[in-house]
């Protein structure tokens, strides 16, 4: 290749887009496998169920070729992205607070689940008022719950405090019409 | 003519007290989410989508389109005051806009966009309008082998030549292609890509994969980037009158913009990317005052980047509703919510469905007045949205995508698919993947496995029907040029650029 000095900063391998390449290497994989999987008619030989997903294969190991070829080119992200620091510290909060959405949405209900998730989202966007986000997310869930569920006729996991406002509201509407 | 007669029976669909408020609520959130950084129309009307169980086909159409509407007329505000484009068609906007509102002419600014989008909302539905029984008349012709190329070339035009690479922008189709392959298979009945487990037999859900991409994503996106750089709000200076100088240099970029947004909108290839950067370079070089641009802020590349943004939109409405053809993720939202009322959108939908087609088309003329009400003289309500704190709003839009996601089933599982898909989403904003082709992948995919379907069991599996009729053969060429094309214009140009370099005795 090239010798001259200002080029010598040649393509260096990024590891990241690497990763990306390989990985959508590995679901054109998965693909592959749960093609297989389907089963064909005799009837539906000529263009059965699996033509679609063969194509589709076909195509994701092409572009994951490509892509793992452009890594190994030194990648393409662009430098400004490239040094921007991950704030992992933050992202981990996000993510707890999802997860704790995910575990604790049966057991306590939608409005109690999403009032720890907003709190812990909150913190670790860098706010330091967990008390007042606490009673933000539990006016906003119960908005969602009562304006956005109801209104759309979506039904979402009640639990405690929902069910306490619906036997509230029971009463109070039974009261008025009684 | 016939189609002021469909017209005039529209307004009489629109004009009822319930389509009317419709309309006003769709247009009033719209606007919100359009002004709000991290929401988008696209994300809010997958949120509604719930809607279609519950009212008639107009209204929630009606609802859809004033949200759609709104977002473009919310997200100039958000890019000319804060300089962060509120949705990715207003990049340009707050090229000129954000600069105008720091030397002061924020308001000019606003009122340029605001009637910008005004006159070429208006005109792009009017467009749409005329056009869309045009279209029609060709498209009642079309087999299934053209059904097909036509496709072909939408997934490539949205994928491959917009953005900024084919290949991410092809793996994101692909992505989108996998996603909508999984459930039943419609034609044998058979289970595809499950991994057998019975809760994906039903296929996932569109709702969903955009709030997995789009506010998971987003959030995991903003989160991980706390420390790049914070906004500031410019607060808002100036009258929100123009001076008649002002009105001089904005009228011809409004029309220019609307001339140049439409066509490019209504072509199977959409995106408003592409018109809003075309009408920014026109403006630039017509202009006299050149030294504005950059600078002090130059009123023309606002208002002709708006209009073209706005005209364009209404021009994805005409594949949309005759072709059946989604070109934007807003769009292939809105086609799963006429399938979720079991309509197809396609060359028969103008007389099938003449009311909810006009009735849309004309409310969509009322829309276009009610924004321009909401966002200029109510102005002052949206910049104080944009104070939202960025903690409390990215926590909200988790809990709303909660919400929208649990309440299709109940089910965790869905919670697991939809943090799965904001992992992707996350990965796939900071990879620079596009995520609008992974929506019209899931919706426009299994469509076009159908029409391929069909247009090979009446050629009894002969593959040559592709480019036996004409008219599919020149769809497949587009396409082929389109993905080809800009790789081999990009080789020439290097190769031109890197000539010189090379004579010795050059530099």
């Amino acid at each position: 290749m090239s010798t001259s000095e200002q080029q010598a900063s040649a393509p260096r391998l990024a590891l990241p887009e690497l990763l990306i390449g390989i990985g959508l290497l590995i679901c054109a994989g998965a693909v592959a496998w749960q093609t297989l999987a389907i089963p064909v008619s005799p009837l539906y030989s000529k263009v059965g169920p699996t033509v679609f997903p063969y194509i589709t294969m076909a195509g994701m190991i092409v572009l994951s070729l490509l892509l793992i070829l452009a890594a190994i080119r030194g990648g393409w992200q662009p430098q400004e992205e490239k040094e921007t620091p991950t704030d992992w510290k933050a992202m981990g909060f996000v993510a707890a607070g999802l997860v704790a959405n995910l575990l604790l949405i049966q057991p306590l209900g939608f409005t109690a689940a999403s009032v720890i998730m907003f709190v812990l989202v909150c913190f670790g966007f860098g706010s330091r008022h967990p008390p007042r986000d606490a009673l933000l997310g539990l006016v906003l869930a119960l908005a969602a719950y009562f304006g956005f569920a109801k209104a759309l006729g979506v039904n979402i996991g009640a639990g405690l405090i929902e069910n306490q406002l619906n036997a509230l509201l029971g009463a109070a509407f039974s009261g008025k019409g009684g | 003519m016939d189609t002021l007669g469909h017209l005039a029976h529209g307004f009489a669909v629109a004009f009822t007290p319930t389509n009317l408020l419709w309309c006003l609520v769709g247009t009033t959130l719209g606007t919100a989410i359009g002004v709000l950084p991290g929401l988008g129309p696209a994300l809010t009307i997958a949120l509604l989508l719930p809607i279609t169980y519950q009212v008639v086909p107009e209204a929630s159409f009606i609802l859809f389109a004033g949200i759609y509407y709104g977002a473009m007329y919310g997200g100039s505000t958000t890019s000319i005051l804060l300089n962060t484009p509120g949705e990715s068609a207003t990049i340009v906007t707050a090229l000129e806009g954000n600069r105008m509102a720091r030397s002061g002419r924020g308001g000019a600014a606003l009122a340029t966009s605001a009637i910008g989008s005004f006159v070429a909302g208006t005109l792009g539905t009017m467009g749409v309008a005329f056009l869309a029984p045009t279209v029609v008349k060709y498209a009642i012709k079309f087999g299934p082998a053209e059904y097909f190329s036509l496709m072909v070339l939408a997934f490539i035009t949205v994928s491959a030549v917009l953005g900024s690479s084919s290949v991410r922008g092809l793996t994101s189709l692909f992505a989108g292609f996998v996603i909508g392959m999984i459930g039943v298979d419609l034609q044998t009945g058979q289970p595809r890509f499950t991994f057998g487990t019975a809760e994906l037999l039903d296929g996932v859900d569109v709702i969903i994969v955009a709030v997995g991409l789009f506010a998971v994503g987003e959030t995991l996106y903003m989160a991980s980037r706390r420390y790049a750089g914070k906004d500031e709000i410019v607060p808002l200076k100036g009258s929100l009158y123009m001076t008649a100088a002002e009105w001089a240099r904005s009228w011809k970029p409004w029309l220019r913009g609307a001339a140049i947004g439409f066509p490019i909108g209504a072509l199977p290839a959409g995106g408003a990317e592409i018109p809003t950067f075309l009408s920014y370079a026109v403006e630039k070089k017509l202009s006299k005052h050149k030294e504005e641009f950059g600078t002090v802020g130059a009123i023309e590349g606002v208002a002709g980047p708006e209009a073209a943004n706005n005209a364009s939109a209404a021009g994805v409405l005409v594949p949309m509703l005759t072709l059946g053809l989604p070109t934007s993720a807003t769009a292939a939202i809105m086609l799963s919510a006429f399938q979720s009322y079991g309509i197809n959108p396609g060359p028969l939908l103008l007389t099938t469905q003449a009311n909810l087609v006009w009735g849309l088309i004309a409310s969509l003329f009322i829309a276009n007045i009610i924004l321009v009400v909401l966002n200029l003289p109510l102005i002052g309500l949206w910049v104080r949205l944009l104070k939202i704190p960025a903690p409390q709003l990215y926590a909200g839009i988790l809990v709303f995508a909660t919400v929208g996601t649990y309440g299709i089933s109940q089910s965790p599982i869905d919670l697991v698919i939809l943090y799965l898909l904001g992992a992707a989403g996350f990965l796939m904003r900071r990879f620079d993947f596009p995520t609008a082709p992974v929506i019209i992948g899931m919706i426009l995919g299994p469509l076009a496995e159908t029409q391929f379907r069909r247009a090979m069991t009446i050629a009894n599996g002969d593959w040559t029907v592709f480019y036996r009729h004409p008219l599919s053969l020149t769809l497949l060429a587009l396409a082929f040029l389109g993905l080809v094309g800009p790789h081999i214009w990009a080789w020439i140009q290097q190769r031109r650029r890197r000539g010189p370099e090379h004579v010795p005795g050059d530099a």
